[in-house]
């Protein structure tokens, strides 16, 4: 597990990888949102944890297609899906990888992105807090998507199409913990909600996805 | 003895569905009309709401068809995960479209009501929002269906995400919730609540209500059965191929 789960780091880091373009087009949503919506700093502060998370998940659902496909095509899904390793297990890595290389950074640049915006600044803590414990689901549900994706053709704007709806609750508790955070309210229940989606992803979600994922390769 | 399975052979399930297939279209067919002209036409306007009370019987059962639709599409996904009847696979995926236009009309009738009872075409309130969620997880579920050529392959992973859909969806439902409670009105047409919609209005809505139900099945039967008679004529192409 650990074996595969370096090489699918070292893969994406190096150059080709794609890693550091999610963060880029992260970046370019987020600057995009003061173009459209116009400079006012007080609107911008307002809608300012929402669109970072809708920011994170769109960079996040940019980067699912390779979590499967690059292994489709030259075969080693093949021989993942063959070798001893449960393909639960198998499937575990891949999206952890993708966190680490998806998920992770943006907790990280979120809340430096996030001075652009205007984001209240007790609201730092929390925004990077509640993408902390909400991304993992989102490389979960995407994991699951790619699956579900594997090997079509102009598969990507179908994983939108799927995996966008499964991202709603995740969002909606996120965003929640975040303006909860920003206002002062407690934020104890979205916090535990979001946690617990995360959890139940990672406990279910696995099993879904490698059922998925023999059903496209046998 | 007999039992439900026997259905699941297409042969047997043709021979009963064109025998069911009429009778859900009549009687379907007359409670609508029955429902629907009484109740635009022999009810009193309501006191509050006036004449645009009456919508109510397209905005109900439309929207209680579109749940309905959904958790058809799970039992019968459930089925074809489990015992492999094709018949189901094809039922769950006839019920799809039924499910997304009803959907669609409770949403637009929704739109169309609330206009002038509350000013607006649209407010971001939890049951109005999960609807249009319910919406983009048909979408969804519709452009796998669409999107894989193998029908089998299609078979099993819509159904998988069905399944997972159905949770996201029920967690989607409450998670609106957390907003504030919104315009719409709570359920009025509970079995178990002291007070319902008043007995004038509740008369024809079941009316309604019933014709939905049954257009809805003879709906899912007809799309069923023209799904197994397109698998029967590709395999009888297939077959004309390899000769």
């Amino acid at each position: 597990m650990s074996a595969l789960l370096v090489r699918d780091l070292k893969l994406a880091i190096r150059a080709g990888g794609g890693f550091g373009l999610a963060l880029a087009f992260f970046l370019i949503v987020i600057v995009l949102v003061p173009l459209g919506v116009g400079p006012e700093m007080d609107i911008l502060s307002k809608i300012a944890s929402g669109v970072l998370w809708l920011g994170a998940l769109l960079a996040c659902l940019l980067s699912l297609d390779r979590i499967f496909a690059l292994d489709h095509e030259d075969g080693t899904l093949d021989l993942l899906v063959t070798s001893p390793l449960p393909l639960e297990a198998v499937i575990m890595t891949k999206a952890l990888a993708h966190w680490i290389t998806t998920g992770l950074p943006l907790v990280v640049v979120a809340p430096l992105v996030a001075v652009l915006l205007g984001l209240p600044s007790n609201g730092y803590v929390w925004l990077a807090i509640s993408l902390l414990l909400g991304s993992p689901a989102l490389s979960l549900i995407g994991t699951f998507g790619a699956a579900l994706t594997l090997g079509l053709k102009r598969g990507g704007l179908l994983l939108s199409v799927l995996v966008l709806p499964l991202y709603i609750p995740t969002m909606i508790f996120g965003s929640e913990v975040a303006r909860r955070g920003i206002e002062g309210a407690g934020v104890q229940t979205p916090l535990l909600l979001l946690a617990g989606i995360s959890f139940g992803t990672v406990a279910v979600l696995p099993f879904a996805s490698s059922a998925v994922l023999r059903i496209n390769l046998r | 003895m007999m039992s439900l399975w026997e259905y699941a052979n297409p042969v047997k399930f043709l021979r009963l569905s064109s025998k069911v297939m009429p009778w859900a279209w009549g009687v379907g067919v007359s409670c609508l009309v029955i429902g629907l002209v009484w109740g635009f036409f022999f009810t009193p306007d309501d006191y509050r709401m006036g004449s645009t009370v009456k919508i109510i019987y397209l905005h109900v059962p439309s929207a209680l068809m579109a749940i309905n639709a959904w958790f058809m599409m799970l039992v019968a996904s459930l089925i074809w995960l489990i015992r492999r009847h094709h018949v189901s696979a094809l039922a769950a995926k006839a019920a799809a479209p039924v499910g997304i236009a009803m959907t669609l009309i409770a949403l637009i009738t929704g739109a169309i009501w609330g206009q002038p009872m509350w000013g607006t075409w649209w407010v971001w309130d939890p049951r109005l929002t999960s609807f249009l969620i319910l919406f983009l997880f048909y979408l969804g579920y519709l452009a796998l269906w669409a999107g894989i050529g193998n029908p089998d392959t299609a078979a099993d992973l819509t159904s998988i995400l069905c399944i997972v859909g159905s949770v996201f969806a029920v967690l989607s439902r409450y998670a609106v919730n957390f907003w504030s409670q919104g315009l719409h009105q709570g359920a009025s047409l509970s079995l178990d609540k002291e007070e319902n919609v008043a007995d004038v209005f509740y008369q024809p809505l079941l009316f309604s209500i019933a014709g939905f139900v049954l257009l809805f099945f003879a709906l899912v039967l007809l799309g069923t059965r023209s799904e197994i008679q397109l698998r029967r004529a590709r395999a009888l192409s297939l077959r004309g191929h390899t000769k």
